[in-house]
């Protein structure tokens, strides 16, 4: 089993950023990578179950399911169902901590999965970096603008 | 029943905040609140079970008891035994985390009591502001005693120790001169000269580095005696240089005077107060990195790099034997490899080496005047090391042969005691073993490479997962008495010149 994780510091409240990251339909709104994203079946965003299947800006298709969404403590977590990634048992988790000192969470993000031998390494970098640091940087820079 | 949660970021790595907090006696050092505190009954400070008894500022007197403790999870718990307070089934939970994208600790610090009504709000303050604030408070003093900035945006340098420098100098004079090291001849130390050269000044593609500290390398001693010909006569040794850029050629981009930078690789050049190079072979250095552990760690780092991800990509199921466990590679070695979860055991010539060997992350440390292979066996079960990292040279392969694992790797990339005894390749077999022979040329030689190792390293050092170990600072024009002490195997950790 691979392990990935990815923490960062943002400048917002939990609450705000909480705001973004919760709708599982949202990732154009604030990934760098994201074109399009749909619920499958017209289900909620939040409830327990529904798969997005979003489009990435480079063609790339993936089909994830919302295996938890927690409100009260900030975090959420999905499998990957498809993906152009190479990846298999692939189980993530984002979650966000007040910092009680400052107007600023903790935010982590990290996954479990599968995978080829010898494609650890790339796809660690490619999900640790690529993806999560990816979309940090973008809930940063929109703190920093709001 | 009032829960608190207080939280805030240390501009730390977690393992060093760690240290400091997994000791549960540790608070007196930095808690602001506790005038003296002990462990009742001798315990250790970090078994389950220590109670701790301590005085508040205050003069009042509580009993602590330690819960649980994971150094995996970076977490400890505790609840209140005895206290004049009414804090009842008060149980409190410290948990680290590291912030990846910086080399920060997130510490969160809560807990839940019962308590009168009238009296929460006071004990609600008094736990929130009194201990948890003061405590973070607290800490960061103990660990930055002269102040530093602290959280997002604030400058963070020296982050590994001494303080950057930044100080642009104004250009020098065309083809200006500078003091260096001359290797007049191959041969001994002796053969090292403190000379005046004249640097050019940069042409298209170069630019001139003042340097500010210089790795030294076994590699340098090889360019000396002429085992590597990668020096001739007289010329300036040297292959690991931090510094600032003073002068930039034409058609060099993306670096200006000022800027600090760091380089590990031919040609050769470093012993010198400054010197003229292509602008590609350097990388930028970031400000959280210090002159000194970049040069503490850039060639030995980038060799540790390859060798343990891409020679070897070492895993946490496996045994890694490394040889010369306290030496340069050897300390970034046995770091990385532990961090990476291998067990590591160590080899070295030394009773004082050993306890640096033990302190860098091996399991075990063997001394090279044993029997190594039987004592490694015996320390696997028989089964013997996944793999061998081996600089010692001479006939060490055959004895790395026989601690092997089925299917082992031998990985040769020094030979510090000399020249390489011809191998049989038939005695592979007897193992199954695969033997690796990698050059640094080839594994740290292209700007995309090096781009790639000195990423991997300088994220490893912000993690905390390899630490610059600098055994000895020489004045420049010292650089032979350096090389007498590497020869003689007295040297620890990295060796650095310093201009």
């Amino acid at each position: 089993m691979v392990k990935v994780y990815t923490s960062t510091v943002i400048d917002a409240p939990a609450e705000q950023v909480w705001a973004i990251v919760r709708d599982f339909n949202g990732l154009p709104n604030w990934t760098p990578f994201c074109a399009e994203s749909r619920i499958e079946g017209g289900e909620p965003a939040d409830r327990i179950g529904a798969v997005r299947n979003f489009r990435l800006k480079d063609g790339g298709v993936l089909r994830e399911k919302l295996l938890m969404l927690s409100d009260y403590d900030y975090q959420c977590s999905y499998s990957i169902l498809e993906s152009p990634l190479g990846v298999t048992d692939y189980v993530a988790t984002l979650k966000l901590s007040p910092v009680t000192d400052g107007d600023r969470c903790f935010a982590e993000w990290s996954a479990e999965f599968n995978c080829a031998a010898g494609r650890e390494g790339e796809l660690s970098q490619l999900i640790g970096q690529g993806v999560f640091q990816g979309a940090f940087d973008t809930l940063k820079e929109k703190a920093r603008r709001a | 029943m009032p829960r608190i949660v207080r939280s805030t970021v240390i501009d730390a790595p977690v393992a060093e905040v760690w240290r400091i907090l997994r000791d549960f006696n540790s608070h007196r050092d930095w808690h602001p609140a506790i005038a003296d505190s002990v462990i009742e009954d001798g315990q250790a400070p970090d078994s389950v079970g220590a109670v701790r008894r301590f005085r508040l500022t205050g003069g009042v007197v509580l009993r602590e008891q330690l819960l649980s403790l994971s150094d995996r999870d970076f977490a400890l718990s505790y609840c209140i035994l005895d206290a004049p307070l009414p804090l009842f089934g008060y149980v409190a939970h410290i948990r680290l985390r590291p912030v990846t994208d910086g080399n920060r600790t997130f510490w969160s610090w809560m807990s839940d009591f019962d308590c009168p009504p009238e009296r929460e709000a006071d004990m609600v303050r008094l736990v929130a502001e009194g201990v948890y604030e003061a405590g973070f408070g607290g800490l960061r003093r103990t660990l930055y005693p002269l102040g530093r900035g602290q959280g997002e945006g604030a400058t963070r340098v020296g982050m590994f120790g001494k303080s950057a420098t930044l100080s642009p100098q104004p250009s020098p004079q065309r083809g200006e001169g500078a003091n260096a090291i001359v290797a007049r001849a191959y041969g001994p130390p002796d053969v090292l000269q403190w000379t005046r050269v004249l640097v050019p000044p940069p042409g298209f593609g170069e630019v001139t580095v003042r340097h500010t500290a210089i790795g030294v390398n076994f590699i340098d001693v090889y360019c000396r005696t002429g085992y590597f010909r990668l020096l001739q006569p007289p010329g300036v040794l040297g292959m690991e240089g931090v510094g600032v850029v003073e002068d930039v050629g034409p058609g060099v981009t993306g670096l200006s005077p000022g800027d600090r930078v760091g380089y590990a690789c031919a040609p050769v050049g470093a012993y010198a107060e400054r010197r003229t190079m292509p602008a590609a072979l350097l990388v930028s250095l970031p400000d959280d990195i210090d002159d000194e552990t970049a040069a503490a760690t850039l060639l030995k780092g980038m060799t540790a790099e390859f060798l343990l991800h891409r020679v070897h990509p070492l895993t946490a199921s496996e045994t890694a034997v490394v040889h010369a466990a306290a030496g340069g590679v050897g300390v970034l070695l046995c770091q990385w490899a532990s961090a990476l979860g291998a067990l590591v055991i160590g080899v070295v010539g030394s009773e004082a080496k050993a306890r640096v060997a033990r302190a860098q992350g091996c399991a075990h440390v063997v001394l090279a005047s044993d029997d190594v292979a039987g004592r490694v066996l015996e320390l696997t079960g028989g089964r013997g090391a996944d793999v061998v990292y081996d600089a010692v040279g001479r006939d060490s392969l055959a004895r790395d042969l026989a601690m092997l694992a089925l299917c082992g790797h031998i990985v040769s990339y020094g030979q510090a005691g000399g020249h390489l005894e011809p191998l049989d390749a038939a005695a592979l077999a007897e193992r199954s073993a695969r033997l690796s022979r990698p050059n640094f040329g080839h594994y740290a030689g292209t700007p995309a490479q090096v781009r790639l190792s000195s990423q991997r390293l300088f994220d490893a050092l912000r993690r905390g997962l390899v630490r610059p170990l600098v055994g000895a600072r020489f004045p420049l024009r010292e650089a032979a008495q350096a090389h007498r002490r590497l020869e003689d195997r007295a040297s620890v950790g990295a060796t650095i010149l310093v201009p």
